[in-house]
Parts: structure tokens; sequence; C-alpha cells
């Protein structure tokens, strides 16, 4: 099995399913002629020409709008915005419609779309190449948000967000594009959404993650083995929320901390603890703690650094938990 | 060096004057006949209008916007469109939906706030609230046609105050570079809410707008429905033809307020109102018609007559129509229910049985 990185995967999911159904078409700002600024679109145009991988006008509203059309009108766009904080501009589009258009005609249009885009920091890159909203996409009811953390999940993931009938937003971690290579099989498969993934066992507290924070927190707990037994759950998909998989861990470790980029205030991690707290209140040791971002804008690249959760906020975060 | 590198015009198309003469260079080939099933349909278009805004007064539906002043410019245009073709609206084609044959019940449902209304419509899409907004997914779903090599064109309807949106420049931008088979019809009804036209740009006609953009765009007068019907005919042809998008600026006048929430006498004048009522789109094809000799007034009658039997019958017809469930809030957000609406649907359906809702 060849090891490949995350660009590397989700470029082998695109051209897959384009060679599979002829109604999947690639459109944003360079991705053709120039692969896109990541390349994740690299090599496509040669084999699809450019009526099915579209260089288009550099409008992010003029994007999604008109994918959306597209796909009411029965084609399937993956969409790329070149930084997903740059979907901003063309936002309403997302929240007006993409979510909405299926309940407006009463189930007469699947807005069968997928919106991917590089998430998250890390990179040293300029201002709003670095965003995190993931919370925004979980709020627009009618979408669905993904988020992987790792080269075998992404092309799964991004198989399945293709095929899903329901508009998709999929979040790629910029950090992870090519920070390691994972076994990836050649042939296509899938990765359900919805469904969270224990990254890593353990018994004495849960840490609930996404994205490229899921490296990280694995590395925590491997810091940490001998002394604190850490399970880490990669929730995969945001939304539709896995639950079960969170309740699950959390029942038998009676502790958890939920770890992510994006601000802390209204962070989706406030969603994770007052599920907890709502549904297993009574298995837990101690109150659910939150490392995350600062509630401030994701700072220009000099700040990063202070800015990022690191490995000594998530070990404080769980000794303070274990030590409650 | 100085020279002019570019330089544009813009024409203006009027086939009936206002006092219902005709200009035989401008006439279209449109058989008398066609012209009284549009003066027909702009009939029920005012009816409908008259009707559902008492029944809006006495709390039957919700909020209405009235097409009255437009009937023209909606009806002309929509009967150059085949069955087939995309339909966008904005929130005051009423008088399209009506032309495109939309069950009569059907609207008045939609008015109610109920969406099972038009269920299953593929082509005529839903009412479009955000301003401006449907003119990207318009431009996308001509791009789809083309893309597939299908004949449908679309057309897209908004306003004057729509083409102060971004969402409207994006769209002329991508039309234009993608040659897409899709008209941009904008009503230019003089106001938005209580912002004259004039106050909306500087831009001195609104179909110069998309001439920047490679757009074929022209004026016509929007209460002259022969003239509306020409220009928009001619616009479908070239769009199916692969000539590409075409912006039509409607001139009209909205006669009414904006909604039955609005009233319209804090910001504008009588004089006004009466300049244009002066020029109502019905008066003028009755004029045209008496000027060529086909209209008797026991015609004019029955017309009115026929659409208010219409309308009523559709009303009641709608009235009848049982209250949707607790289910239509959940059960079209996603192709599959996922877990936490299930669980949200049980319990409201738990609360519904328990009030005996």
């Amino acid at each position: 099995m060849a090891k490949i990185n995350m660009v590397q995967a989700i470029n082998q999911a695109l051209k897959q399913e384009m060679e599979k159904d002829k109604r999947v078409l690639v459109m944003g700002e360079d991705v053709g002629v120039d692969g896109g600024v990541f390349r994740v679109t690299d090599g496509l145009i040669q084999q699809f020409g450019k009526d099915r991988v579209i260089d288009t006008p550099l409008a992010e509203a003029g994007i999604i709008g008109t994918a959306l059309g597209m796909a009411i009108n029965g084609l399937k766009p993956v969409v790329e915005m070149q930084f997903i904080g740059f979907s901003y501009e063309g936002f309403h589009h997302i929240n007006h419609h993409m979510a909405r258009f299926r309940q407006r005609s009463e189930g007469t249009v699947n807005a069968s779309i997928v919106l991917r885009g590089p998430t998250g920091g890390g990179i040293k890159a300029l201002e709003l190449h670095s965003e995190s909203p993931e919370t925004f996409f979980a709020h627009c009811q009618g979408l669905k948000v993904v988020i992987p953390s790792n080269p075998y999940d992404a092309k799964g993931l991004m198989i399945s967000s293709i095929r899903d009938p329901d508009p998709v937003v999929f979040l790629e971690p910029e950090k992870l594009y090519r920070a390691f290579k994972d076994e990836v099989p050649e042939e296509s498969y899938t990765v359900p959404l919805g469904e969270a993934k224990v990254a890593r066992q353990g018994k004495d507290i849960t840490i609930v993650t996404w994205g490229a924070m899921v490296r990280l927190c694995l590395d925590v707990a491997e810091q940490l083995k001998g002394k604190i037994d850490v399970e880490v759950i990669d929730l995969r998909t945001i939304w539709p929320l896995d639950e079960n998989a969170i309740l699950e861990s959390v029942k038998k470790t009676g502790r958890a901390v939920v770890v992510h980029e994006a601000p802390k205030t209204s962070g989706f991690g406030g969603e994770v603890a007052a599920r907890i707290q709502e549904k297993a209140i009574l298995y837990l040791n101690s109150p659910i703690v939150r490392v995350t971002g600062f509630d401030v804008p994701y700072p220009q690249f000099a700040l990063e650094e202070y800015y990022m959760p690191n490995a000594e906020r998530i070990i404080k975060g769980i000794n303070s938990v274990m030590n409650f | 060096m100085k020279s002019t590198v570019k330089s544009f015009s813009v024409e203006y198309f009027q086939v009936l004057d206002s006092e219902g003469n005709v200009d035989n260079s401008l006439m279209p080939n449109i058989p008398e006949s066609k012209i009284k099933e549009i003066y027909h349909l702009m009939v029920l278009v005012r009816t409908f209008d008259e009707k559902l805004f008492k029944l809006q007064r006495s709390g039957k539906i919700g909020t209405y916007a009235e097409v009255r002043g437009e009937e023209a410019s909606e009806v002309g245009s929509a009967m150059a469109l085949e069955k087939e073709d995309w339909m966008c609206p904005s929130f005051r084609e009423t008088g399209v939906f009506i032309t495109r044959g939309a069950p009569r019940d059907k609207i008045v449902q939609a008015w109610r706030g109920d969406v099972r209304a038009f269920k299953g419509d593929k082509k005529n899409l839903p009412v479009a609230i955000p301003v401006g907004s449907q003119t990207l997914y318009a431009t996308g779903i001509a791009w789809a046609s083309k893309l597939k090599n299908e004949k449908d064109i679309t057309i897209v309807y908004f306003g004057d105050g729509a083409t102060s949106e971004g969402d409207f420049y994006e769209a002329m931008n991508f039309a234009g570079e993608f040659k897409l088979p899709i008209i941009f019809f904008c009503q230019n009804n003089q106001w938005a809410i209580s912002t004259p036209r004039k106050s909306q740009s500087a831009s001195e006609t609104i179909a110069q707008k998309g001439i920047a953009s490679g757009v074929y765009s022209v004026q016509v007068d929007g209460n002259d429905a022969v003239g509306v019907y020409k220009i928009t005919k001619e616009a479908v042809d070239r769009a199916r033809n692969g000539e590409g998008p075409t912006l039509i600026e409607s001139i009209t006048y909205r006669m009414g307020d904006h909604t039955t929430s609005d009233d319209s006498s804090r910001y504008r004048t009588e004089e006004e109102v009466k300049y244009w009522l002066a020029r109502d789109p019905l008066l003028r094809l009755e004029k045209y018609f008496r000027n060529i000799n086909t209209w008797n007034d026991e015609y004019g009658r029955w017309v009115k007559e026929t659409c208010e039997k219409e309308v009523d019958e559709a009303i009641a017809k709608a009235l009848a129509i049982e209250k949707p469930g607790p289910d239509e809030l959940f059960d079209y957000v996603y192709a599959v229910m996922p877990k936490e609406l299930q669980e949200q649907k049980k319990e409201l359906e738990e609360e519904v049985k328990q009030r005996g809702l």
C-alpha cells in the first residue's frame, strides 16, 4: 500500500469520483491550470478538461452561488475555497441557500455540493488564512460539517461527502496537508459521515477533538503514558455529531477535556460539553475542561504561537481534570 | 496620447405607447389572440392582488407583495418562455407564477407560509427573500444547462434595488464570461421600499450595469406588455441559440405599497402615483384594443368576472387545505434525518399530542 499525504489523498478521492460519476465537477480559483494553491486538484484539468475542472473568476459568493445553481440543475460540484476564511465572502449563499434549499423546496431540490477548503493555523500564513469556522457551519441547519485528521480518513470522508445528497462543508487542516503520510489504499473506499473514531484507547480520561488537534492530542497521550491513560476521540464529522461515541467513552473514563483551535466562547467544544452533562453527568468525576484558542481573532502569524493550543496547555487541562 | 478605447449606448424599446398606439416597425410577430391572452392573464393578476390584499387585511394570509402596476412586465416576459425553461423569482413574481400555469390555489397556499405549495415543481423555483442573491444560483442553473448541452434557458427576476447588491454584479460577470443562456430580468419599479431609483445608484441606467460584464443589455417600457414580450422573446432566442446572456431593464412602477406591511404615503407623492396611474399597463392594452376596434365593454366585463370567479375558487380551495403538521418542520432538512432531529421531532410530536393541536 502506498504512503501518501493528505493533499494526495484528497486528490485521489476527487479523481476517482470524477471518473465514476460524470456529474461531479471541480470549480474554484486557480484549481485548473495551477492545480490549486495547495495542489489538491493537481492534474485533474489534464484528465477531465476545463468543463469539469473550472477556473472561475475571483468571486467567492459567485462561486458558491453558481455552484448551488449547478446542483439544483443536477450536477455535483466540489467547490474549492482557496482558504476557508474566504468563504465568509459568500457566507450568505451557504446559510441562506445551500443549507436551506432542501427544506424550502420540500425535498424537491437536493443541494448536493461539497464546499472544501484549507482550515486552521500553524503555517505562518497571512490574515484570514488560518480560520477555524466549523461552528458557523454547524449552526447553519441543513449542512454537514466534516474535518479529517489524517490522509486515510481524508480520502474516505471526501468520497462519502461527494456521494452524500446533502451539502457538505469539508474542512482540510492546512497544517496537516503535507505533515505526514499514511498508508492509503489506491482503490476507492468510504469513511461514513457522522461517525467519530477512537483514535487512541485509554481508561483514565477522554479527549474529544478534531482536525489538526488530533495529532497533538495523540502526542500528549503518548507523553503521559504510564502516568495517565488517555483516550482520544476524533470526531471526524462535527455535524451530525456522533454523540454516542463521546458518551460511551466518557461513561468509561468519567473525565473529559475538549480540545479545538477555534476560540473558546461559543466554540463547538461548548456543545460537546453540554451533551456530556445532559446525558452523562452522573458518570463524571470532575468538570469538563476546554482547551481552545483564545477569544480573540486569529492573529497575524507573529502571534500565532501564542494563540495555538499546545501540548503544555493540553496537559495542564488534563491535570486540572485529573486532580479535581 | 489620448484616445477613446470603448464607448457604448443603451437602447430603449416601446411597441405600444401610453395611448395604445403601435410602432409598427417594432411590432413582433404575435397573433391577436396571444395579446388577448396576455390581457386576460394581466387582469387575473390584478384580481389576485385585490383579493389577496383583502385576505391579508382579514388575517387569512401573511404579508403579501402586490404586483399592481407590474402586470405587463411579469406576464409579458413569462409568456416568452417555454414550460421547460427555469424561472427564478424574487418575491413579487405572482404574475409570473400565474402565467407559468402554477395552480392558483397553490399560489395562495404559498402566501400562507406553507411551502408544500410548490413541492415537486423543479422549474419554477421557490421565492427568494435575500435580495438579488437568486441571480447567482440562476446563473449556476444556466451554466449547468450549457455544460449538459441542454436547451433550457433560465430567467431570473429581481428589482432595481437588487442591482446594488454585489451578487448581481458577480452574476453578470460569470454569465458574461461563460456566455451562459440566462436572462436577467430587472423590474425597475422605481422603489426599493422607500428608496427611489435615483438614490439607489448614480448609474444613469440599470441596463448599462450589464454592459461592463459583456452582457447584452437593453431597456424596455415595462408597462407595454407587447414590448416586454418582444424583448424577452428575442433574449430567449439568443440564449437558446448559444449567443449568451441578456440584461433587460423593464421600466415600470410599483403602484402599490412594498408589501402589506408598508405605507408608501410616507415617502412618495400623490402626483407621482397619479402620473403612473395614467400609464397603467392594463389601460394601455384596453386603449390598444379600442384603437384597432377589437374591444367592447362586454368583453371587458366577461374577462373581469371570469378572473374573479377563478380567484375566488382558488382562495376557497387554499383556505380549506389543512395546516402542515409537525413532520414538515423536520422531514426535509436532510435527505436522511440525523439522530438529533429525530429526537427533537419526537419531542414536538409528544407536545403537539398533549396540547391537542
